[in-house]
């Protein structure tokens, strides 16, 4: 029976992908935490994830005109724009900023730790295919 | 791969955090350097920093470029002085000193330039922190499955 990595990856893969654009997002944020205007943004995880999962959305590349490059290869990543959103700010300042450097710092240690399950979830099921491949 | 753009976001936060500090620097020196003319007295300086769309994503996205991952960074627009008043002081001793004997002090508020400091400074290490982060992950990517 052949095996299909993606599948035997599962979720994992997609995931690790995610949290990367948000480990972006949130390193954004915090750039631009004394800019005026900026508003802060976050990835709704599920949404995205459900995005980037569904069977088309990662690779397909919609061009209408030829020579045009498909909006998904322009980061390498998937294309989650549908599950990025506008954080609501508890505090919004005078300037029109709404970057709360806490919030965000919080989020980004939460994503760290996220993206570091993650990635064990994915050495250890990648460690099971070579124990299976040595049969050691 | 694109996590490496979080090394540019990043980047562009310390360089205009650290603009930001060159003016407090800038300020704070020059805090009494008195004049006798007050429209060329030193005015305080401060940045005004301003989100840049990264080029590339915005020109091949389209239809909506604001709402994209991870396509911005942040830039310093332009230095502004500060039209407050300069203060005058009445010093006949001073060399600078006009006809009238009166001095022009800049309008530097030495309060202000400490507090913005250290809101530049944790800015900073916050930019500093996430470059760290971003790394150790990407090193850990790098040795999946080893």
């Amino acid at each position: 029976m052949p095996l299909n990595l993606d599948t035997y990856l599962g979720v994992s893969a997609q995931a690790l992908k995610v949290q990367s654009q948000r480990t972006e997002v949130l390193a954004d944020n915090l750039a631009n935490v004394d800019t005026p205007n900026y508003k802060a943004r976050d990835i709704d995880f599920k949404a995205a994830l459900a995005q980037a999962g569904s069977a088309d959305a990662p690779l397909s590349l919609t061009t209408t005109t030829p020579g045009q490059i498909g909006g998904a290869s322009a980061s390498g990543g998937p294309d989650i724009s549908g599950a990025l959103k506008y954080r609501v700010p508890l505090a919004p300042s005078l300037d029109g900023n709404t970057v709360d450097a806490q919030m965000e710092q919080a989020a980004f240690a939460d994503n760290t730790v996220r993206y570091q399950a993650t990635l064990t979830f994915l050495s250890s099921r990648l460690k099971n295919l070579l124990t299976a491949i040595t049969g050691q | 791969m694109s996590s490496f753009k979080i090394f540019d976001i990043a980047g562009a936060g310390l360089s205009a955090q650290s603009v930001r500090l060159n003016t407090v620097a800038s300020n704070l020196a020059n805090a009494d350097s008195v004049s006798g003319d007050p429209n060329t007295v030193y005015k305080a300086r401060h940045p005004v920093f301003e989100a840049v769309k990264n080029a590339v994503a915005a020109q091949t996205l389209g239809a909506n470029p604001g709402m994209r991952a991870a396509d911005t960074a942040v830039r310093v627009r332009g230095i502004v002085e500060s039209t407050a008043a300069p203060s005058e002081r009445y010093e006949p001793g001073n060399p600078l000193a006009n006809a009238d004997g009166n001095v022009y002090s800049p309008n530097v508020n030495v309060i202000e330039e400490m507090t913005d400091m250290i809101s530049a400074s944790r800015a900073y290490q916050n930019n500093v922190e996430v470059m760290n982060t971003s790394k150790d992950l990407l090193l850990a990517t790098l040795k999946l499955g080893s």
